[in-house]
């Protein structure tokens, strides 16, 4: 090519200079406090330590420590599942299926293990597949159609929860599964998923350990992880997260299978507390986690969200659940006291967010 | 590791003189279309190292289609598509960019809510520690990001920032940083100045001219020709779906540019149909004669 020809062009052709280590100035660095407030877990931390303090005042018992082993032992249960949930709503997505799916895993373990009289493991390996395999599809089927994940999980939820009533049925002539407690590796598995220990005179049970655990592997994982990253981008644009070459695919289907993976271990931990399963049960479980994930502040449309918030809002509905009880009023209450919490802290978190980042 | 060896080869680019005299990315006859809408047919492109060139065209024109095939987002139906000189065909963008072909979209492809240093890094994050507790070096991806936003003159008080809360231009400079630091090539820039004030387009159009100081081949496209004029050495217009001028800088003047973007012939027809209307002055519309830019031809003869 000849460049001879080549006339200058107007602009200049030095680059800007990098000056030394300056701000620019415009940005004036805010105090603390309002950085603070500014994070959607702290709302919900002082939400929660607020629940808590009104149900030491109100409930006098909720002081014990079994009680607080209890409640504790309430919230894992949620907190458990609103975890993966949380991380598939920071990807943009939503589970409604995931109530249903913990009773499906809960029953593929319980009536294989049973029917065919193997060790108790075999039909928990198998139930991790089918748990899984209803998260791969659920994402698939969301990833290739481009559906809303609410309308195809809306469909999978009434496809297990017809398919769950009706299998077992089927298989035992009830609606309940068979008691496998005295079956092969079930004192073992019962170890894993359902013990408890001592913890200075109080049964903590083990499903608290693991929610802990849990909590800070999916912390760890999104802030400090490439696949957390993908997980903000997949939720935040999704096409700008395929433009830069982000695996928008694999991400979004291994997020729903991740929510499998939660409602096979929160099925399991029932399988093995209770020995039988009822087929019909789970159903508005998922918007209980659903809630949970939103009071924590992960944000409805995905991009944005924490791990630990949620912990926090499972503690709050735990809080509630069990201090409705220990306060000696109607338990009917509690589904109420959850709408408040859950539109107030939902207030809350968008008049904090917006009072920290407009000054 | 891939991300390190684009890294180290972005940085090593800066002073490496443009390889060889061949086209980075050429275009011959290429052509696409949707089913039976032609969108594009007969193009010819060449992209030098060190250069600028310019494809202008009304909304409709092709210029999107254009790009999508360079960037991989489109396979061509018709014509050639070379890459150092060897006919290629990508079947997504990942292909173009491991050939160094990086595109800035109009939509500049950052998530708003993710701060500046996470969104430079997406999709190519600089990671340490062996696999099971293989995580992001945070510190390294800071500095860097830091260092070659400085390096483009761009000064950001807070890498942590949501890159949402930038302006336009910043955010199109911290596209093209990017661009730039992950060893393009080939830099496809579209309409990076449409939704920006004057003082932003400025800006923008002095990292264009960075960027192609640091070796870089870049297309510009744009319907602006006066910003296309600043910067550009070598000018293709496109006009319902196919070239209607192709000229050296030498060759055409801004005022010759703007009235082929305008329309041009179109234009001059137009003008002669408004002269029987009162009140409308024809005297500033250019004659077709004016119109005397080579028209659809390779000045440079190497195709």
């Amino acid at each position: 090519m000849s460049m001879a020809q080549h006339a200058e062009p107007a602009v200049g052709t030095t680059p800007p200079a990098s000056g030394p280590r300056t701000t620019d100035g415009r940005t004036a660095r805010r105090p603390l406090a309002l950085r603070l407030l500014a994070r959607p877990e702290v709302g919900v931390f002082l939400g929660a330590a607020a629940v808590l303090v009104f149900f030491l005042a109100v409930a006098p018992s909720v002081r014990q420590g079994s009680s607080m082993a209890t409640i504790l032992y309430q919230s894992s249960t949620i907190g458990i599942m609103a975890l993966p949930v949380a991380l598939l709503m920071i990807g943009g997505e939503f589970d409604l299926s995931s109530g249903v799916a913990v009773i499906s895993s809960a029953l593929t373990a319980s009536m294989l293990s049973y029917q065919l009289t193997l060790n108790v493991w075999t039909g928990v390996i198998v139930a991790l597949a089918v748990s899984l395999a209803i998260g791969f599809f659920n994402g698939w089927v969301v990833v290739k159609t481009g559906l809303p994940s609410f309308l195809v999980t809306l469909g999978t939820f009434l496809i297990l929860q017809g398919v769950n009533l009706a299998v077992t049925k089927l298989v035992t002539g009830n609606v309940a599964t068979d008691d496998i407690s005295d079956m092969d590796g079930f004192d073992q598995a019962r170890k894993v998923f359902a013990s408890s220990f001592d913890v200075g005179g109080v049964q903590v049970k083990i499903t608290v350990v693991w929610w802990v655990v849990f909590a800070a592997i999916a912390t760890w994982v999104l802030l400090r992880t490439k696949y957390g990253n993908w997980i903000f981008a997949v939720g935040g644009d999704k096409e700008s997260a395929r433009a830069v070459g982000v695996p928008v695919t694999f991400t979004k289907i291994s997020l729903f299978m991740l929510v499998g993976f939660g409602a096979w271990f929160i099925g399991m931990h029932q399988l093995f507390s209770f020995n039988t399963v009822q087929s019909g049960e789970g159903i508005g479980q998922e918007l209980l986690y659903i809630a949970a994930a939103v009071i924590g502040g992960c944000l409805l449309t995905g991009g944005s969200g924490s791990a630990i918030g949620p912990v926090f809002g499972a503690f709050m509905f735990g809080m509630v659940q069990q201090g409705i009880v220990y306060a000696g009023w109607n338990p009917d209450w509690f589904k109420a006291f959850l709408g408040v919490m859950l539109l107030g802290a939902v207030l809350i978190n968008l008049w904090v967010s917006r009072a920290a980042t407009r000054r | 590791m891939t991300d390190n060896k684009a890294a180290a080869h972005g940085a090593v680019l800066a002073d490496t003189p443009p390889a060889g005299e061949g086209a980075l990315v050429e275009l011959r006859g290429a052509g696409k279309s949707y089913g039976n809408i032609r969108a594009l047919h007969g193009v010819d492109l060449t992209v030098h190292a060190n250069n600028v060139t310019c494809v202008l065209g009304d909304n409709g024109a092709g210029k999107s289609t254009l790009i999508k095939i360079i960037s991989g987002l489109h396979q061509h139906t018709e014509g050639e598509f070379l890459v150092d000189g060897r006919p290629v065909r990508f079947s997504s963008p990942r292909e173009a960019l491991d050939k160094g072909i990086a595109t800035v979209y109009q939509d500049l492809a950052t998530v708003p809510l993710m701060p500046v240093w996470r969104n430079f890094f997406l999709g190519s994050e600089m990671t340490k520690g062996p696999w099971p507790v293989r995580r992001l070096d945070i510190a390294g991806m800071k500095a860097t990001a830091d260092e070659e936003l400085r390096n483009m003159g761009i000064v950001l008080d807070d890498l942590e920032q949501p890159i949402g809360t930038l302006s336009g231009g910043q955010r199109q400079c911290v596209a093209i940083a990017r661009a730039v630091y992950f060893g393009a090539r080939v830099l496809i820039l579209d309409e990076p100045t449409a939704a920006l004030g004057v003082k932003q387009s400025g800006v923008v159009l002095k990292y264009i001219a960075a960027a192609r100081d640091r070796g870089l081949g870049v297309i510009f496209i744009t319907h602006n020709p006066h910003h296309a004029y600043m910067v550009g050495d070598h000018f293709s217009v496109l006009r319902l779906g196919t070239l209607e001028l192709s000229a050296e800088r030498a060759q055409i003047s801004l005022e010759e540019l703007t009235n082929h973007m305008a329309g041009g012939a179109e234009l001059a027809a137009l003008k002669h149909e408004l002269a029987q209307v009162r009140g409308v002055d024809t005297e500033e519309l250019p004659e077709e004669s004016d119109l005397t830019a080579p028209v659809a031809t390779s000045p440079e003869g190497n195709t």
